[in-house]
């Protein structure tokens, strides 16, 4: 260790040069592999939706080719219920972030400030082109942060097949249940609407023929009043309610 | 010792004489958490290998420039900005297997043997024999997670890298799948265990009673 090694000015300059060195190769390799990365991210979301849509065991591998066949994408006008026309590349979690493409969520513990005006949904197609199940975005609180998700409901805009969520950061174990095969198989069945509001709850001790209950992971209370909320808003008036009630899939 | 003889010795040292988990006890969070599939076993000893061996490389190249007053933050810098890389890299080309290996590849920034090489072996030494070190000791931890990893997933799932070996009753075979060597906690036990196996073949490994 020389004492010359050991100036001021030299440690300040040695700092400040792997600091560029290594900022300049962070970024180039973020830089270098985004639209490889955002190609991936696009693939699992189109698996995360055959998944709601209960197609991924019949796409056996060929997840794009299955989704571009099954799978149509369409926007709402979450106020109307109605279906508007919107850019390919409208993302609703930035138009989120807008003021004029996006609402305050108010009297709600949902756990986000703002929603977007126009939601996307994603319709499942049958062999003859009807529309079989609906799959609709969902986020909300858990106990960490947002979980991202998506719901699949039967034509007839009360029943549930799935609830999928594929983008959460609750504790594994627990929370991170949310994930767990098992669980989501005990939203398959189960109906939404109760004389037109919505009834469906996560709560415990569920007796096994209420269709409006799912038993509430153990351990993780707060996660399961984050999917609560979650299902109270995006299935409430503000939410995906007017849509589901109107029904403009059918028409 | 000759220059080869010491190269040889300085690559394949760690993976028995001096292993990284099995002698020094570095590193067992990690290989306690992702070696349920070999799969994930062997991208994780991929992964840290490749971060170990280039941070070895470049920090000995600056070691007559770090000063040493702030040498740990610029180790730490660049053995972040390895496993930055590293991160991308697997979101791009094998996106399913870095969802599952999730917090771990972030946190090899903070596994005791790339630091532990880094301050203890590459401050010291030229750039090509920390290279070696550090693939070494790369190697040895990888050895362990894949002796680990294969024994979980054969024992536990009955598969190895997903394909069937032994198969389980549920789909029709004969083999009862051993549920506790999928929890995390086995692996202590395994490592445990392969600890014993080493120090029985090489005893001079047993740390003399106090």
């Amino acid at each position: 260790m020389s004492a010359k090694k050991e100036t001021f000015p030299k440690t300040v300059g040695i700092v400040v040069a792997v600091c560029l060195v290594c900022s300049i190769v962070v970024s180039g390799a973020a830089v270098g592999l985004r639209s490889l990365q955002q190609t991936n991210a696009a693939l699992d979301k189109q698996s995360n939706i055959l998944h709601a849509a209960g197609l991924l065991e019949q796409a056996k591998g060929d997840i794009a080719g299955t989704y571009d066949a099954k799978i149509e994408r369409r926007f709402v006008d979450l106020n109307t219920g109605e279906y508007v026309d919107m850019p390919a590349d409208y993302d609703m979690y930035k138009a989120a972030k807008v003021t004029d493409k996006s609402i305050k969520v108010e009297n709600s513990n949902v756990g986000f400030q703002r929603r977007a005006n126009v939601a996307s949904v994603y319709l499942v197609k049958d062999d003859s082109g009807a529309v079989s199940r609906i799959v609709l975005p969902v986020h909300g609180s858990g106990l960490w942060n947002l979980m991202y998700g998506f719901l699949a409901v039967d034509n007839d805009g009360n029943t549930i097949r799935e609830l999928i969520y594929y983008d959460q950061q609750e504790t594994p174990g627990l929370g991170g249940e949310v994930q767990n095969p098992d669980w989501q198989a005990k939203w398959d069945g189960k109906k939404i609407y109760k004389d037109g509001e919505v009834a469906i709850a996560v709560k415990k001790n569920v007796a096994a023929d209420n269709d409006y209950a799912v038993d509430a992971l153990s351990g993780a209370t707060l996660t399961s009043n984050g999917v609560q909320n979650t299902l109270d808003y995006w299935l409430g008036e503000n939410g995906f309610g007017p849509y589901l009630n109107k029904q403009p899939w059918k028409s | 010792m000759s220059k080869a003889k010491e190269y040889k010795k300085t690559l394949f040292g760690p993976i028995l004489d001096n292993n990284p988990i099995a002698l020094q006890v570095l590193g067992v969070c990690s290989a306690l958490a992702i070696t349920t599939k070999l799969e994930t076993a062997l991208v994780m000893s991929l992964a840290l290998t490749a971060v170990v061996a280039f941070s070895n490389l470049f920090i000995s190249m600056l070691r007559h420039h770090i000063p040493s007053s702030v040498r740990i933050i610029i180790q730490m810098t660049i053995i972040a900005s390895l496993v930055i890389v590293v991160d991308q890299i697997l979101k791009a080309y094998s996106y399913e297997i870095s969802k599952q290996l999730s917090v771990f590849v972030g946190l090899i920034i903070t596994n005791c043997i790339v630091m532990g090489r880094a301050e203890g072996f590459a401050m010291k030494n030229p750039p090509m024999m920390s290279l070696l070190d550090g693939i070494g000791n790369g190697l040895g931890y990888s050895f362990v997670l894949i002796v680990i990893g294969v024994i979980k997933e054969l024992f536990g799932f009955g598969t190895l890298l997903g394909y069937e070996i032994l198969p389980l009753v549920q789909n029709g075979g004969w083999y009862q799948g051993n549920g506790l060597l999928i929890l995390p906690f086995s692996s202590f036990m395994l490592i445990a265990g392969l600890i014993w196996v080493i120090r029985t073949i090489k005893p001079e490994q047993v740390e003399p009673k106090e």
